[in-house]
């Protein structure tokens, strides 16, 4: 049997142009009278895709997700899925089922028969309605719970009975909103992994609707930040936190410090840009922009080195300043840069050994430098 | 342990003095012995034998028992509706004014309820009798159903609806399966105020009702205008029972209720 690692190594649809999409939402508008909460969006989703929509609150993650379900009707715009439109389907004639944020799950019923609630819908023989549920108990490891009522349940048994629900009758498309957000870190992380396991095992499409880009980043296969009803960028969680579209992406994802400046010199794969901070950086480009126009670069805390000694690049891609904060996280530690002009950098070091002779201190002089691929060039 | 001043001990002792004193007084005096109600004259039970034997108050009281269910279950219906209409179409236009018309019969005096909805009988040619008393009762009993509906319905989940509908449910069968099921005891509880209601209204009953469609209340008003007998007391004293015995018997449920759910929940947390 292949390993599920080597399955979600292949797994690539999108960078195929022969794939069909199995869920396209084309030109989709979503107006709350005046408001617009998504705004002309296009995406399309791909068979067995772990598809997460990323994104602070209000911007339009949720509603596109209730439209996938039926819940919410497009103003324009449509969504097809597996090659039918949607447009007019009420939300129980539609092959996708939901898992909802706060479980809703049905207070007068027990375990079982919440599970079995949408097969009965169905019409389907009762052998087999025990049987799925039997199963899907199982599926979910709650085979001893199946006579509790739903306030009988613990946060993480109740989310698992959601689940269970909403998967009991196979769908060819799973919705998830916000499934782990109320469970406490630690149960989270390790439904996260669960949640991959179990995707992987049955084969589904999954949407999923998070504001946790960890989340996110964990679980999908791509991620589709959204913001003011757009979606700013579609791509794998390497691409997003490594090479990011925008400024917004950039800042959204992760730490990051930008660097704003005025390009001076372009060629030869790589950009020079004369930083406000007074210093100038070398950044690689495969389009680097014209001499003279505004720029700005975007690296990672983890990319930037800090150490007293002058580095060998300067004054190209390093900096002088002094040691302003720093974080100690146990795995790593996070230094605050304050530079010669007043702005502040984040950088962080793997703490990879238990005791470093002689650490850096506060109020230290140091330099920061980085590599000329270490940063992603930002065009506005 | 908090000292009782002698202040409260007086207020609470008055307080349910006041209230409750003429009720005690009314209930002794139907085991008096003697006819004359204000007179002492040993224990009996003979006016309860009696009446039995008093056809009109017993014709009275099928009459008030087959009112109040019938009005109670049709306001239940149609106040359930109403409620659900409130709450789930918020935007529509006028919602303010309907909303407000919804609960003015509330506040209405019972004399303008009863002489209006007289004028409308009257109006449209209707024989007053059983069944425009039974109309009146739904009338005004039925925004106390709303209402009582209303409010279990704003803080209901309807997530759950949603989620219903997802797995395939038609939104009737959402509404019979998830939906009633779930607000089941606010209805219940709308029902049975609307039956209390409708069982001693006497004002609207009064104006709306007409020949051979006496309730129970109108019986003992217009008796006592002839003079209080301890048969009347009896029947006060019946009535009272048969009240304080559902009062009692719906706080027992709803106690051991939320008894159990307390103890379910502690089982839960403690796996």
């Amino acid at each position: 049997m292949k390993s599920l690692g080597s399955i979600r190594r292949s797994f690539a649809p999108w960078a195929d142009a022969t794939a069909v999409p199995f869920i396209a939402v084309k030109n989709v508008t979503k107006k709350f009278g005046d408001f617009v909460a998504v705004d002309n969006l296009s995406l399309n989703i791909y068979p067995r895709e772990f598809f997460a929509l990323l994104g602070a609150s209000g911007c339009g993650k949720s509603t596109l997700l209730r439209m996938l379900a039926g819940f919410e009707q497009p103003t324009s715009g449509e969504i097809v899925l597996d090659g039918q439109s949607l447009a007019g389907i009420p939300p129980y004639r539609r092959p996708v089922n939901m898992m909802f944020q706060s479980y809703a799950l049905f207070p007068h019923m027990t375990v079982e028969n919440n599970i079995a609630f949408g097969l009965k819908q169905d019409g389907m023989p009762k052998p087999q309605i025990a049987e799925r549920v039997d199963q899907m108990l199982r599926l979910v490891k709650l085979d001893k719970f199946a006579k509790r009522k739903p306030h009988q349940l613990s946060g993480g048994q109740r989310q698992r009975v959601a689940l269970a629900r909403s998967l009991a009758k196979r769908p060819k498309v799973l919705l998830l909103d916000e499934p782990l957000g109320a469970l406490d870190k630690k149960l989270r992380e390790e439904t996260q992994f669960e949640l991959m396991d179990l995707q992987q095992q049955l084969g589904l499409t999954f949407v999923v609707v998070t504001h946790d880009q960890e989340e996110a980043m964990t679980m999908a296969d791509r991620i589709a930040v959204m913001a003011h009803g757009k979606v700013i960028q579609v791509a794998t969680p390497p691409e997003i936190y490594e090479a990011p579209n925008s400024r917004f992406v950039a800042d959204f994802i992760g730490d990051v410090n930008i660097f704003d400046g005025t390009v001076t010199s372009a060629g030869n794969g790589t950009v020079d840009i004369a930083t406000e901070a007074g210093f100038s950086v070398r950044v690689a480009s495969s389009e680097p922009p014209a001499a003279g126009t505004k720029a700005g670069l975007a690296i990672r805390p983890e990319k930037i080195r800090v150490g007293r000694d002058k580095p060998a690049c300067a004054p190209l891609n390093a900096a002088e300043g002094e040691i302003w904060d720093i974080g100690y996280l146990g795995d790593m530690t996070i230094f605050h840069v304050r530079l010669k002009d007043g702005k502040v950098i984040k950088a962080s070091s793997m703490n990879a050994v238990r005791a470093v002779e002689d650490p850096l201190g506060y109020d230290q002089q140091v330099w920061v430098s980085f590599d000329e691929n270490a940063g992603v060039l930002l065009k506005d | 342990m908090v000292k009782w001043s002698r202040f409260n001990i007086a207020s609470i002792v008055f307080g349910f003095a006041f209230l409750y004193l003429p009720i005690v007084l009314l209930v002794i005096f139907s085991f008096n012995e003697s006819k004359l109600v204000t007179v002492w004259a040993g224990f009996s039970t003979k006016w309860y034998a009696q009446l039995l034997h008093n056809q009109a108050l017993l014709d009275a009281a099928w009459v008030t028992v087959r009112v109040g269910l019938i009005s109670a279950t049709v306001a239940t219906v149609l106040g359930t509706l109403a409620a659900l209409a409130m709450t789930r179409y918020t935007r529509f236009r006028g919602r303010m004014l309907f909303s407000g018309m919804i609960y003015a019969p509330l506040v209405m005096p019972e004399v303008i309820t009863g002489l209006s909805m007289l004028l409308l009988f009257v109006a449209i040619g209707l024989d007053r009798g059983f069944w425009t008393l039974t109309l009146a009762h739904i009338t005004f009993t039925m925004c106390f159903v709303a209402v009582v509906v209303q409010s279990r319905l704003l803080s209901f989940d309807r997530s759950i609806e949603e989620a219903a509908m997802d797995l395939g449910a038609t939104p009737v069968a959402t509404f019979l399966q998830v939906t009633l099921p779930v607000i089941a005891p606010a209805v219940f509880s709308g029902w049975v105020l609307a039956f209390t209601l409708s069982l001693d209204d006497l004002v609207i009953s009064n104006f709306t009702s007409g020949p051979g469609a006496t309730t129970l209340p109108m019986k003992i008003y217009s008796q006592v205008r002839l003079g209080v007998t301890p048969e009347i007391n009896a029947v006060c004293t019946i009535l009272i029972g048969i009240v304080a015995m559902g009062v009692l018997i719906a706080s027992v449920v709803s106690r051991r209720r939320e008894i159990q759910r307390v103890k379910d929940e502690q089982t839960a947390f403690a796996l």
